[in-house]
């Protein structure tokens, strides 16, 4: 065997001779890297996707802490008004762009392929576009910190709210160029967004294994292929609008313009017509997670299969007609009002479908206390706390209260971190043992879920009261004697418990790498395809394609006499 | 909890000032109609919640798999039921045509009220980070003029509930956008450059209301801060005939030397006293300064000290303030300061 060559033996007289470059050797840390920079494998970009979203959560979850320490008392002057202005900012961009988003694409990235017996995404090197697109992004809007001042040596990071309301995003009052950072990481990753979109829709229209037809496929995949579409058609307003925006601030376009008679108001309908779906494309996910955990550790199948895609394309569909409940205080008509407050309260409808749907699976079940169930369970409860308070608020005139007050900060966290965030947790826990061969500790697990439960309700159901008192949201202090003190002191004191949560997670999945039980292939039992190859799985994921006969193919192979397809 | 929240809220029989803005204990006309369709949907959510709730912790405690022995086996496989799914279906889509019914009325009449010829006329122009006020007066043609101007505190009359007399609010903004929020009087209605909006107050209780700028505004959002002083109707009038005079206090020799330093400077670009050559209108109007209880739109309470610590250097108390440290000597701030308290 000569130097630099491998030799590998694919068969008794075939030789196959495979050039070894300098630092590709195994186990090297070049070939680490190199293999992270240039792979096009879904379920390594699926993990850098989740990885790098984890990054960002404890980036951005510091700066939040840093506001809850800022408020935790009145007139406090421990965070200069402009730093504080930017760490909200930051905090809720980089959460739902750079935390939010890549996860949940992440998972998709992982899974979809695997769900549907597919080899890989329909379009690999897309799929890594859409990776390093996301990423460069991320950096990118951190990046403000150090460049955002530029020549004119003013402003650093963006400091105009994550939805930067114009004028202020004008260059009379931003001056400097944090915003153009905020606008350019925005259109980058929306560009990588769309393309991993496109790439799960194509990739579920026509790589499904055979025998799974539209009606056998996960509720997992729907749930990703309903996202897509919402991606497809929710980010070009985004991108359109940030474009314009680049136009006014550089080119002397005056979309944005109310001195030269442009329109403010302009750009809250561009932004939250990507914006009110954008909520959706974050909270159907978890969704999707729910569909596979609840029933799996129910023992059950899905209860209404049929219902349950049906509310999908229902809640997808209404979401793209709800926006301008963001604005009922702009002074629309009082038709326009009405319109938008009655298309709100539709969406209840299918999301309540939802959530009873996953009390009948549970119900009758022999229902399993792992921790993927228990996050699941903490989800039903939470979310139906973030379903209910979006009700109150769908009302208009109680919007005209609750709107920009702490009460709206409450309820946008029960939603995206009690629905999206436990779910994630749910996810990480379920398909870990999938990822790394291992089951995590369902020990450090528990610590991991009681702490971050409690320190999540002291941090935001307080501010529910804070919101009725009056308490707008987005001030770096408030005056003492207005009532506010207590709730914002409770508020304050659950980020720590919080905090310690996300560390024993993060310890857990440390831990877990080295020292987890092995996992085998199908340590929860579970019946869809990707429990049906090994922990990890192959590059290829399946040796043979499979062929599935229904919506539970794992089920059918363990219950010869009673399978599911003499059923559906 | 929304039932306990007046009892936060517990308060003497007439305050002077209501320092808890709860939007659960309104106290003027539109808040209240608000209020009512809050409880409404507000007690419906909290049933629903109970009743979810109940079925969570139910199947919970009910359907928990008896250890490893009981795995083996697994329950009956059921795929949905079509008569169970419509009833949550419709159930839900029911209690919704409910909430659509109380909405859709209370939009229509806190919106589209008309406003009666009685009706107190303010025009509010939102700036970065102060209010702008102005009263406004018939022009004779069928529209309204400004007859005066005030900043940063509204002051509306009472509006007895046999005999309503509201304040019709004109909503503009200078800059950029701010939202004008006071709970206890009215939801709130968003301040927009190039877009009129309108909002209205029937208060029937006297004394000071409080409110913040609710929309995110740049960097001294959180101390744009609203009050709104509710006046007995013989009150309120002499308040606007004082504001309408010009302030007529004889100034004393350090007095006078401040009014030098306040023309000497560029003071008089930004802001105006009524009947001197002061005109400028980036600032907030100064005519009557001391009939105001806080300056800096809140910032604190009006007084000596605290005129001193602004004029010195307005950023301390309110950092990222658009008014500029002026640069006065020690011996030039008394001044100014003396000449300003003469401003009543």
């Amino acid at each position: 065997m000569a130097n630099g060559t491998t030799t590998t033996a694919t068969d008794d007289d075939d030789f196959v001779i495979t050039p070894t470059r300098p630092g590709e050797e195994k186990g090297a840390w070049s070939a680490w890297i190199q293999d992270l920079l240039f792979t096009v494998d879904h379920k390594k970009l699926g993990l850098m996707y989740i990885g790098s979203g984890l990054l960002f959560f404890v980036v951005a979850g510091l700066m939040a802490t840093l506001i809850r320490a800022q408020l935790a008392f009145p007139n406090s002057h421990l965070i200069a008004p402009d730093v504080y202005n930017r760490f909200f900012t930051m905090h809720g961009t980089a959460m739902v762009f750079m935390v939010g988003m890549p996860i949940i694409f992440g998972m998709a990235n992982y899974l979809v392929p695997i769900m549907i017996g597919a080899r890989d995404m329909a379009f690999p090197r897309l799929n890594a576009f859409g990776f390093w697109m996301f990423f460069f992004s991320g950096w990118f809007l951190y990046f403000s910190y150090f460049a955002g001042p530029g020549l004119y040596n003013a402003g650093s990071a963006p400091d105009i709210g994550w939805f930067a309301y114009s004028p202020l995003t004008a260059k009379a009052f931003s001056r400097g160029h944090s915003s153009d950072y905020w606008t350019l990481s925005l259109l980058s990753s929306g560009i990588g967004s769309m393309a991993t979109a496109l790439n799960i829709i194509v990739t579920t229209i026509s790589l499904r294994c055979k025998g799974m037809t539209l009606g056998r496929m996960p509720l997992f995949v729907w749930t990703f292929l309903v996202v897509a579409f919402l991606v497809i058609l929710a980010l070009p307003p985004l991108s359109a609008c940030q474009i314009m925006l680049i136009l006014d601030r550089y080119l002397g376009a005056k979309f944005f313009d109310t001195q030269s008679g442009g329109s403010a108001v302009l750009w809250q309908h561009f932004f939250w017509i990507f914006g009110h779906p954008e909520v959706y494309i974050l909270i159907l996910p978890g969704f999707a997670a729910m569909n596979e955990i609840v029933p799996v550790f129910s023992r059950k199948p899905i209860f209404g299969y049929p219902i349950m895609v049906g509310a999908n394309v229902m809640i997808a569909f209404i979401s793209l007609g709800v926006w301008a409940h963001h604005m009922f205080t702009v002074g629309m008509t009082s038709l326009g009002n009405s319109f938008f407050a009655i298309s709100t309260m539709l969406v209840a409808i299918p999301t309540g479908i939802k959530i009873f749907n996953w009390i009948g699976t549970m119900y009758g079940g022999k229902i399993r206390f792992e921790m993927p169930m228990i996050f699941c369970i903490a989800f039903l409860f939470q979310f139906l706390i973030a379903g209910l308070t979006g009700v109150m608020l769908s009302v208009a005139p109680f919007d005209w209260q609750l709107s920009d007050s702490y009460f709206v900060v409450a309820h946008f966290h029960y939603v995206l971190i009690g629905g999206l965030l436990y779910t994630i947790f749910a996810s990480i826990y379920y398909w870990y043992p999938k990822a790394f061969g291992r089951m995590m500790s369902h020990k450090i697990g528990l610590w991991h879920f009681w702490l971050f439960t409690i320190g999540f309700h002291l941090t935001f159901g307080p501010q529910h009261i804070a919101g009725f008192l009056g308490m707008p949201r987005r001030i770096y202090t408030y005056e003492a004697g207005r009532g506010w003190e207590i709730w914002n002191l409770m508020s304050s004191i659950g980020v720590i418990f919080q905090l310690a949560g996300v560390l024993l997670f993060v310890w857990n999945l440390i831990y877990s790498y080295r020292k987890g039980k092995i996992a085998g292939d199908d340590p929860w039992d579970a019946w869809t395809l990707e429990w049906a190859t090994t922990s990890p799985p192959p590059d290829y994921n399946f040796e043979k394609i499979p062929e599935v006969r229904s919506r539970r193919p794992l089920w059918d192979l363990k219950h010869p006499d009673d399978p599911d397809w003499k059923y559906e | 909890m929304t039932l306990l929240l007046p009892a936060l809220t517990a308060r003497a029989a007439e305050p002077t000032v209501y320092p808890i803005s709860n939007m659960f204990d309104p106290l003027s006309k539109p808040a209240l109609m608000i209020h009512e369709s809050s409880i409404v949907v507000s007690l419906i959510c909290l049933v629903i919640f109970l009743l979810v709730t109940g079925m969570i912790a139910y199947v919970v405690v009910k359907f928990p798999s008896k250890g490893a022995s009981d795995d083996r086996q697994e329950p009956p496989q059921i795929y949905g039921s079509s008569q169970i799914e419509l009833a949550w279906t419709v159930i839900p889509i029911l209690i919704t045509v409910v909430l659509i019914l109380v909405t859709t009325r209370t939009i229509g009449e806190i919106q589209d009220k008309k406003m009666p010829e009685n009706a107190v006329r303010v025009t509010i122009i939102g700036h970065q980070w102060w209010w702008e006020i102005h009263y406004m007066k018939p022009d004779g043609k069928g529209g309204w003029i400004t007859d005066f101007v005030t900043a940063n505190e509204l002051h509306i009359p009472l509006s007895p509930k046999d005999k309503p007399r509201p304040t019709a609010l004109t909503l503009e903004s200078a800059d950029v956008i701010h939202s004008y929020w006071v709970p206890q009087l009215n939801g709130k209605t968003d301040v927009i450059p190039n877009h009129q909006n309108h909002m209205w107050f029937e208060p029937w209780a006297t004394g000071t209301f409080l409110g913040n700028c609710a929309e995110y505004c740049g960097t001294q959002h959180a101390n744009m801060l609203i009050r709104v002083m509710v006046q007995k109707p013989d009150e309120f009038e002499k308040w606007l005939a004082d504001q309408r005079a010009a302030p007529r206090t004889p100034l004393d020799a350090i007095a006078l030397q401040g009014r030098q330093v306040f023309f000497g400077n560029s003071c008089v670009s930004c802001h105006k006293i009524a009947g001197t050559v002061a005109v400028g209108l980036f600032g907030p109007d100064l005519t009557h300064l001391m009939a105001r209880t806080a300056i800096g739109s809140g910032v604190a309470p009006i007084g000596q000290a605290s005129l001193r610590d602004w004029v010195r250097n307005p950023a301390h108390l309110k950092p990222g303030v658009l008014m500029p440290d002026m640069q006065l000597s020690e011996a030039q701030v008394d001044q100014v300061v003396a000449y300003l308290m003469t401003l009543k």
